[in-house]
This record gives structure tokens, C-alpha cells and sequence, in this order.
């Protein structure tokens, strides 16, 4: 089966984020796989070590992001595609990354393409779909469980806190759910030998892509930082009392009902 | 000159922290106070390949460097000095001897299963008079036929109960009217070979510290590792990279109790203002961060030089001492800077300054590795 991972290198989860001259400061932050398209790679691995086949993780950025994809190989990855848009765009939306990544994939025979649900950066949770739609692909998204039997595949997704469960015809999009998996650390060996692995490295032209096909479709017009959080208010008194307060402050202060 | 940590080594660092976070730290108080060793953290370290980390691949190791090595035992510590003295001594007390001395033959019986994670590694020196004096030792090993009948007692030996073999040091006869000390691999299972666990130590309780006693215990005389008579000059060898792990391990312990000194001087608040904006504390943090760096650096330099193949004995020895005192300077800190709340076991910081008491201790004592040093610098 021929597989691939699409990955985003995000922020760690842990780092403080902080807004310099309208742009998140990236100096001495530290970055990680985006947790959903972890569970992406791991679940590639599973399929692939269930099914037999060939795991490629993709990814879209700079020379940096290739410590994401080495991390990627190390968990046990086959191969790895970086397209390095650092010397040609200095903007990159859902629109471009979707259309970046659906031109390099087309003419790739994918069975499988598993994204994260979202990127904890920018959170659209659109890339995946939008693929699908531009490869012509059945898509479903927020899975939790992935089966595979011949080019049939049973899915569970995550719908508000229930679930349903979907048959999906091959070749397929899914994109990962927290609960599809728990991903592996990179074994020693693994990471020992993730350098060896191949590791692609394509600009725009080498897919035949021009800048102006992939121009932002997104005005950004303001980065800022979530008010800070106020300290908390206990109510005393009559339980009675308390919910009323409640309701008041909720109505009058809050001005949330 | 370049301070930069390999890609490899980055990367294993950055799944040892993430590992010794989500697994190893969660359960370190309770281990602790009911000493129960972890069994299953040393399985799962033996499912992502990092019980054989410096040895080769053909024998099940990842073929790493002791910079690697280093780097595990440094984040292992952090999250918990039972599990980084554990995984310390089955690479560098355990494994190393074999991977060093053994015959090939040797190596795929008794270092496969070390790599694997199927016996935890140990290391027979010590005894109730003798440790760094050679000359104490009192384990006998006779020839009979094809055999050693060996005699003695070992004492204070790490993870003795979860290794199925161990290499140990007994007299094998006398030259020049000097004992002739060499090394043999005993299996654990031996008729006569008992271990004991029940010492009741300061601290390290989750890690796994045995006394042996051995009745005529008889392997063959091919168990011999390295050569006869050599017994002890290996043992130096091996103790040499030994002390790169002790300093590994002091550095973890020292940053653990920064770590959390850091965060509760920003969170602890008196005389309306938290006690980092006090000079005083933040002079004592500027010290522990400091000091920390520098041990840091020296177990690297140790690291390193022994992976270029140069001589390291010096300051594998400078690395030891060094670390493994700041590490109780800054652990002393640690609970002074969170006065009452330090003196309790909730807030881990006593347990780091108990646990790495052990590292002025253990592989040579302070003294010892001044003795080193010393020795090194031509006086």
C-alpha cells in the first residue's frame, strides 16, 4: 500500500507565544511534529506494517522542518518529501499548502493519505479536505479508528463526542483525531538510522507550480494575544443566592446570556 | 570547536525528555517510598532500543555514542535517579566489560541479552574491604579441572537481581607474592550464588542495590573475561566510563532541583512579592544555573574525548567529582529555597539531595577521584 503522512511542524505545545511587530516571535522556541499529524504517522506505520506497503511523510516550510520529518523516519517512516517554499513564497495559506501538496500528490498513486484533524498553530483544519477535493478523493475526517480490508475502509470518526462509523472506498483521505492512536517514541535505532533514509528535497518548479498559482487567498489583518486571563471570583453565601448572583453577573457582566 | 549536539543526538534527547516526563517522572515519589523497582520503564527503554545504546548493532545495540549515553542518563536522572542509576550501571558497569574484554563467543552469549534488555547489567568489584584498594579483595576463584570454584562476597552491587549474569573480580592465584585479580562472568543462577536485596539505603530506593555471596560457585574456565590477572586493570577501564555515567546522572539531579527552584521561586509569594524578586535568590539560581552548565559541560568533554578514542581518565574523574558535588550543593539549595515546604517529600526536592548523596559515593569516592586527578597532573 502506498501511504502518505502529511505533516506540519508546529510549535511545541509547551512554548509561551509572544507577538513581536505583528508576527509571533519564533527566536529560541522550540518546535515539534503538530501533535494530530503525529497520529497521522503513527497510524501510517500501523497500516503499513498490517498491510505491507511504503510510508512517506510529507511536509511544506523551510530547511528547518526537515528535524520534523528526520523525527518522523525515526518513528519508522519509509521516506520522507520536503517542498521548501522558504526561497519562494513568504505566505502560505490552506489554499496554497492544499494546492502545493495535491500537485505533487497526483501523479504518486497514494491508497492512503493520512493528514493531522488540524495544526495547532493555525487550526483551519482545512488542508486534508481540501486535497481530497482537489485529488478527487473520498475524504473523512476526525478519525479515531481506521481499518483497512482489501481497498475498503471502516472508520470511526469523532462526531461532537459521539461517533460514527463510515465505509470508505480507496484510495482515501482521513485526517487524525486525538484517540486514533498513541504515538511510539523514535526507537535508538530508528533515529540512528533516520539519517540514512531518503529524504527528498523539491522547490515550487520541480512540481511545475509558479508562485502566482499558490498566492494567498487569506488577508491577515491583525496577530494579538488572547486578553489575560482575570483572576477568578468565588461566590459565597446561600447556595440559593449564589446561583442568582450567578445568573446576574452572567447577564449583566459577562453579557454571555 | 563546535558545542552543537549532533541531529542524533538532539533527537535522543528530545524522546528521552519527552519519555522521562510522560513515564519516568509520574511515579518517582511513590517508587521511592515503597522502593519498588521499575520494571516496566526499564521495558519499555528496552522496546525503543536504549539498553544496548553504545554497543553494536550485530550484538542488538544502536551503535551511539557515550555523548548519547550521556545525554540518557542525564534526562532519566532528572525525572528519576533510581532509573537513571539503573540504566547507567547495566550500560557502563554491565555491558561495557564484556563489550570491551569479551571474546566474540562471550559477547553473543552474555552481551545480546544485555542489548535487549532481557538482563539488566551488573558489575562484581566491591567487597566489605575492598573497593578502590584492589588489594582488600578476598573473592576467591580456585581451579579445578576445567572449572573456577569461586568464594566470596560482594557487596553494595547495582541490579544484581535482574541480571542473569554478571562479571566479577576474585583472586585467581598470587604472582610476586601479589594476588592475581582477574575478571569472570558468573551467571546469577549458579548453584551457591545467592543475591541479596535488602539493604535499607538514604536514598535510590528504586533502584536495585545487592549484596552476593557465593558458596563454590563453579563456571567454567572460559567464563574468564579479558585476560587473567588483568581483572583489575579492567575494572579501572570499565569504572573510567563508569564515572562519565555518575556525572550524567549528578547533572540530571542538579537540574531537576533548578528546575524546580525556578518555578516555585516565581510562584512562592512573601512580603508581597514572589521570592525571585529577592536578590539573594536570585543569586543563589544565578549559582545553581551556573554550576550546573559547567558540570555539564566537563561530563560532554569527558563524553566526547572517550569517543574520539583519547585518554579520558582525567576528566571522566574531574567530570565525577565535580558534578556530583555541585549536584548536592544545588539540591541543598533547592530545599533551602523552599524552606518548610522543601523538608517534605511532596515537593521531590529532599529526595534529589538523598539520591545524589550516593554520587560522592559510588565508583570512587570523592577522595578517590582527587586521588585520579592527582595522579594525572604529575604530582
Amino acid at each position: 500500500m502506498n501511504i502518505y503522512a502529511l505533516v506540519k511542524r508546529t510549535f511545541d505545545t509547551e512554548e509561551k507565544i509572544s507577538v513581536q511587530n505583528g508576527q509571533i516571535a519564533e527566536d529560541g522556541a522550540e518546535f515539534i511534529i503538530n501533535p494530530y499529524d503525529e497520529y497521522a504517522v503513527e497510524e501510517a506505520i500501523r497500516v503499513r506494517d498490517e498491510h505491507g506497503g511504503e510510508v512517506t511523510v510529507l511536509t511544506i516550510g523551510s530547511e528547518e522542518a526537515e528535524k520534523q520529518l528526520r523525527t518522523a523516519l525515526a518513528m519508522g517512516a519509509d521516506k520522507a518529501v520536503l517542498i521548501n517554499t522558504e526561497d519562494d513564497l513568504d505566505e502560505l495559506d490552506e489554499f496554497g499548502a492544499s494546492t502545493i501538496i495535491a500537485e505533487y500528490l497526483k501523479d504518486k498513486d497514494a491508497d492512503l493519505i493520512i493528514a493531522g484533524n488540524v495544526a495547532i498553530d493555525g487550526g483551519s483544519g482545512q488542508v486534508g479536505p481540501r486535497v481530497a477535493e482537489l485529488l478527487d478523493i473520498n475524504y473523512v475526517t476526525t478519525i479515531t479508528e481506521l481499518k483497512i480490508d482489501g481497498d475498503k475502509a471502516t472508520v470511526v470518526r469523532d462526531v461532537e463526542g459521539d461517533s460514527e462509523t463510515i465505509e470508505a472506498q480507496m484510495p482515501l483521505l482521513v485526517t487524525a483525531q486525538q484517540g486514533l492512536n498513541d504515538p511510539r517514541y523514535p526507537s535508538l535505532p530508528g533515529i540512528m538510522k533516520a539519517k540514512k533514509k531518503p529524504l527528498e528535497e523539491l522547490e515550487l518548479d520541480d512540481i511545475d507550480l509558479d508562485e502566482d498559482d499558490v498566492e494567498v487567498k487569506v488577508e491577515r489583518v491583525d496577530v494579538f494575544l488572547p486578553p489575560e486571563k482575570q483572576a477568578g471570583r468565588v461566590l459565597e453565601g446561600d447556595l440559593q443566592d449564589q446561583v442568582k448572583e450567578l445568573v446576574q453577573l452572567l447577564r449583566n457582566e459577562a453579557k454571555v446570556i | 570547536m563546535n558545542f552543537d549536539l549532533t541531529d542524533e543526538q538532539q533527537m535522543i534527547r528530545k524522546t528521552i525528555r519527552e519519555f522521562a516526563d510522560e513515564v519516568v517522572a509520574p511515579g518517582a515519589i511513590e517508587r521511592d517510598r515503597t522502593k519498588e523497582f521499575p520494571k516496566d520503564i526499564f521495558r519499555q527503554l528496552g522496546e525503543m532500543g536504549m539498553m544496548g545504546l553504545p554497543f553494536d548493532e550485530k550484538y542488538g545495540g544502536a551503535g551511539a555514542d557515550t555523548v548519547s549515553f550521556a545525554i540518557v542518563t542525564e534526562e532519566l536522572s532528572r525525572a528519576c535517579a533510581s532509573t537513571g542509576i539503573t540504566y547507567s550501571a547495566h550500560i557502563s558497569l554491565g555491558g561495557a566489560p564484556l563489550n570491551l574484554f569479551g571474546t566474540e563467543e562471550q559477547k553473543e552469549k552474555y552481551l545480546v541479552p544485555i542489548c535487549t534488555g532481557e538482563s539488566l547489567g551488573a558489575f562484581g568489584l566491591t567487597e566489605p574491604n575492598a573497593g578502590s584498594d584492589a588489594g582488600g579483595t578476598q573473592t576467591a576463584a580456585k581451579s579445578e579441572g576445567d572449572d573456577f570454584v569461586i568464594s566470596g562476597n560482594k557487596v553494595f552491587i547495582t541490579n544484581a537481581s535482574h541480571a542473569k549474569h554478571l562479571a566479577l573480580t576474585a583472586i585467581t592465584g598470587s604472582a610476586d607474592g601479589k594476588k592475581e585479580i582477574s575478571a569472570i562472568i558468573v551467571p546469577t543462577d549458579a548453584e551457591g550464588f545467592k543475591v541479596i536485596d535488602n539493604y535499607e539505603k538514604m536514598g535510590l530506593n528504586a533502584s536495585n542495590t545487592t549484596e552476593l555471596v557465593l558458596e563454590n560457585v563453579r563456571v567454567p574456565q572460559e567464563n574468564l573475561l579479558g585476560k587473567r590477572g588483568n581483572g583489575f586493570r579492567q575494572f579501572l577501564v570499565t569504572l573510567d566510563g563508569g564515572r562519565i555515567g555518575i556525572g550524567a546522572m549528578a547533572v540530571g539531579i542538579a537540574q531537576a532541583a533548578f528546575d524546580r527552584s525556578l518555578q516555585y521561586a516565581k510562584e512562592r509569594k512573601q512580603f508581597g512579592r514572589a521570592i525571585a524578586d529577592f536578590q539573594v535568590n536570585q543569586f543563589k539560581l544565578a549559582d545553581m544555573a551556573m554550576k550546573i552548565e559547567l558540570a555539564r559541560t566537563m561530563v560532554y568533554k569527558a563524553a566526547w574525548l572517550k569517543d574520539q578514542g583519547r585518554p579520558f581518565s582525567k576528566e571522566a574523574a574531574m567530570c565525577k567529582l565535580y558534578a556530583s558535588e555541585i549536584a548536592m550543593e544545588v539540591a541543598d539549595e533547592a530545599i533551602q529555597l523552599h524552606g518548610g515546604y522543601g523538608y517534605m517529600k511532596e515537593y521531590e526536592v529532599e529526595r534529589y539531595m538523598r539520591d545524589a548523596k550516593l554520587l560522592e559515593i559510588g565508583e570512587g569516592t570523592s577522595e578517590v577521584q582527587h586521588m585520579v586527578i592527582a595522579r594525572h597532573i604529575g604530582v
